[in-house]
């Protein structure tokens, strides 16, 4: 067994909700600057030009390139020969939470009751997912998910008939009815199968994934590269202003599913596609 | 060609924007979310004053980040405007003449803008840091228990927005996605 200490894991979540709101990720800047330079619509291209000097303020002031710096979520890979000591995995990753968000000078966007609606005013608690691998490995990757994308979050049980056609039409139809909601470009979390949770969680977990990442099943990597073409058809471009920049990337994870269902699941990102990972 | 406009805000300042425009508004503005428009629109029910005079006023969609050392504010991007859908109308009947928002309103906040010879402006969402900016003096004057959702009275310098709804009714979020359509088709 090999033992991991809370104390490091309350500090590097620290770090990462810190890091992960001041900094954006390189291969998500490289992205911009590349789909800037494709971009010729010209309300389009001012538009983007306005978020890449937003991303060079926030990195040199270290300050929030967004103001909603989001609910944190994070997903954790413990390998099975970890031992955490002292004290909880869950409160650890609070705390952390707790520090970035106030040294950081992060907004504290959590209410403690849906429906009462008073603000925990520490941005905590965080939505965590666990899961258990092989291994003595500990890996925490952080996402702070701001709610103007979030809100704009589908799901849908298809019949198996609609099949592969039901499926692209909900990811486009999607994408029409958030327009500027989500603060385009997007990245397009897409879940398919398994069951209604299951499907959601799949479209969260895929926006973890790096730019230069795509499906590791050749079917959803051609479908992937297939909708990303078709969304960047629709005109809605940067911020809904028109345009062709649409979304950065369509990332697909699928499951297996019961014989009498077809679960889709569309959570997209904002273009501050913000994640960090670190391992233990 | 840039269009520069001061707070408080006329009719006659507005008539002749258009969706599209690139404006810089200078001058004292008001931040309110959800939280804060209920209670704005419950004194209005009640016949109460307002926390600040709505009268040609501009009320931006925000709820800032903290401010960093000595800086008027921190972060401070717009947030997705069709939260305030209900409670707009009875706000631009009350006097409220530009919103700064992000994303599409309703057809209802729409007519209204056009009764009331408004406009509702938008922000690029997520240039908070870039918008932050351009925030000189930032003071909390309603609703503290709201904390990023409280009331400020916010001084800005040319703070760039685009006419998403003009006063004639058009709608940049229609306009600009069927022009760039039918140009890229050309």
């Amino acid at each position: 067994m090999r033992e991991i200490d809370t104390g490091l894991i309350t500090k590097e979540v620290k770090r990462l909700v810190m890091e992960a709101n001041y900094f954006l990720p390189e291969d998500v800047l490289a992205r911009l600057k590349k789909m800037r330079e494709e971009e010729d619509w010209e309300l389009a291209s001012a538009t983007l030009d306005k978020i890449l000097v937003n991303a060079e303020i926030a990195k040199n002031d270290q300050v929030a390139m967004c103001q909603d710096t989001g609910m944190v979520v994070v997903f954790v890979e413990m390998g099975q020969d970890v031992h955490i000591v002292n004290g909880s995995l869950e409160d650890a990753i609070n705390q952390g939470i707790r520090e970035g968000y106030e040294e950081g000078y992060l907004r504290k966007s959590v209410v403690k009751d849906p429906l009462d609606r008073v603000n925990t005013k520490d941005n905590t608690p965080g939505v965590i997912h666990y899961n258990i691998v092989e291994g003595d490995k500990l890996s925490i990757t952080e996402a702070p998910k701001g709610f103007g994308s979030e809100n704009m979050s589908r799901i849908k049980m298809l019949k198996p008939a609609e099949g592969l056609q039901g499926v692209k039409d909900f990811i486009l139809e999607s994408v029409v009815l958030a327009g500027p909601n989500p603060c385009p470009p997007t990245v397009v979390g897409v879940g398919i199968g398994g069951t209604f949770e299951k499907a959601a969680f799949l479209a969260k977990h895929s926006l973890m994934r790096d730019m230069d990442e795509y499906s590791d099943n050749p079917f959803y990597e051609a479908l992937e590269k297939e909708m990303l073409e078709e969304i960047n058809k629709l005109g809605i471009g940067p911020q809904g202003y028109g345009g062709k920049t649409t979304a950065f990337k369509v990332n697909i994870e699928s499951y297996p599913t019961h014989i009498a269902g077809l679960p889709v699941a569309v959570n997209i990102n904002c273009h501050a596609a913000r994640h960090k990972q670190v391992i233990l | 060609m840039k269009i520069q406009l001061k707070t408080p805000l006329t009719v006659e300042d507005l008539k002749d924007l258009k969706a599209g425009d690139d404006v810089y508004i200078t001058g004292y503005i008001y931040t309110a979310r959800d939280a804060a428009h209920a209670r704005l629109v419950k004194l209005l029910e009640e016949g109460k004053e307002l926390p600040f005079d709505p009268e040609g006023a501009v009320i931006y969609y925000v709820g800032p980040a903290p401010a960093k050392g000595d800086r008027p504010i921190g972060s401070a991007g717009p947030t997705t405007s069709y939260r305030m859908d209900s409670y707009t109308p009875q706000l631009l009947d009350a006097g409220l003449k530009g919103m700064i928002g992000k994303g599409k309103r309703d057809q209802e906040v729409v007519d209204s803008i056009v009764k009331n010879g408004a406009v509702y402006f938008g922000a690029i969402g997520g240039a908070a840091a870039l918008i932050a900016q351009t925030v000189k003096s930032s003071e909390v004057i309603a609703y503290e228990d709201l904390g990023a959702e409280a009331i400020r009275k916010v001084y800005v310098e040319d703070f760039p927005v685009t006419v998403m709804n003009d006063a004639k009714g058009n709608d940049l979020y229609k306009m600009g996605r069927n022009e760039y359509l039918e140009w890229s088709q050309k």
